[in-house]
């Protein structure tokens, strides 16, 4: 079943707080196999001329795919979270995320199209730390696999 | 470590190959740090059900694992303004010491204004393209 494309521009109450963490930050470059100074001793991010450790550049998923997951629930839009694949990812960072930064996801639904049986969710989580500065923004397509065969 | 400045480079140039393995364990552990514990990344059971091969990789623990062959030729992540990607096919990691294995290349595709340049990435797993239209733009000194 096609979702209503009313439901562009649908957006959802901020998420509460993420506080950035040091050993969430280590403990994710880890989990990458990513031995890259500046996620583990905080001198080589200052030398690098930041705050503090800086996160990779896939990090903000950590807290945005849990705010997604108001889009996916969302007993509105009625999708079948069993047929829900991940099938883009776009960050777009305005600096990188600290150690120390306390952020809030709010998410939107940026474009819905249908093809070849599917419906499409491009879902847009705009993180923003609690100063109000825009950090990230975040896109991450949903796709809905159609029950049907596409002919 | 010397920092890449953006007058070193021109279009075509190529980073350095990469190859990365993923075993079950790796798997287990990014479950863990991302919170994303989708049983098709560590069930065998459910993955076969649903017609996997087996258990597959996060799309996002490939995604965070390709970005590296920019990040180790950078010098510094912080420099990276955009990244995107499209997952085009599932990356199956056998019961094995040996895992699976992806082959990663880059290149700068487009040198724009205000010191950033366009990289595109090329992950192939089995000689199939992974990862499609995997874009990330840098934003250097000049």
């Amino acid at each position: 079943m096609a979702i209503n494309p009313e439901f562009i521009g649908r957006t959802y109450p901020p998420t509460p707080v993420y506080f950035v963490g040091r050993e969430k930050i280590r403990e994710f470059a880890t989990a990458l196999g990513d031995t890259a100074s500046c996620y583990f001793e905080v001198d080589a991010a200052r030398a690098l001329g930041y705050p503090d450790l800086i996160a990779p550049p896939t990090f903000a998923v950590v807290f945005t795919m849990k705010a997604g997951e108001q889009v996916v629930l969302d007993p509105e839009l009625a999708l079948d979270y069993t047929r829900v694949v991940h099938g883009e990812q776009k960050f777009v960072h305005q600096r990188p995320i600290f150690a120390g930064d306390q952020l809030t996801s709010s998410v939107s639904v940026d474009s819905i199209r249908s093809a070849a049986g599917n419906d499409m969710i491009m879902v847009k989580a705009q993180v923003h730390s609690t100063s109000g500065e825009l950090v990230s923004t975040v896109y991450s397509l949903l796709v809905s696999r159609g029950v049907e065969e596409p002919t | 470590m010397t920092l890449i400045s953006y007058l070193d480079l021109h279009v075509g140039l190529e980073l350095p190959a990469q190859e990365f393995v993923f075993t079950r364990v790796d798997l287990i552990k990014y479950a863990g740090a991302s919170g994303d514990f989708n049983v098709i990344h560590w069930n065998e059971r459910v993955a076969t059900e649903v017609g996997l091969p087996s258990v597959i990789a996060h799309g996002m623990l490939t995604m965070g694992t390709v970005i590296r062959v920019v990040t180790d030729w950078l010098g510094d992540p912080g420099k990276i303004t955009s990244y995107s990607a499209r997952f085009t096919r599932p990356i199956p990691v056998p019961d094995s010491d040996e895992g699976a294995t992806i082959k990663v290349t880059a290149k700068i595709t487009e040198l724009l204004e205000n010191n950033q340049a366009v990289i595109s990435i090329l992950a192939i797993h089995n000689d199939v393209t992974v990862l499609a239209k995997t874009v990330v733009t840098v934003t250097l000194k000049p």
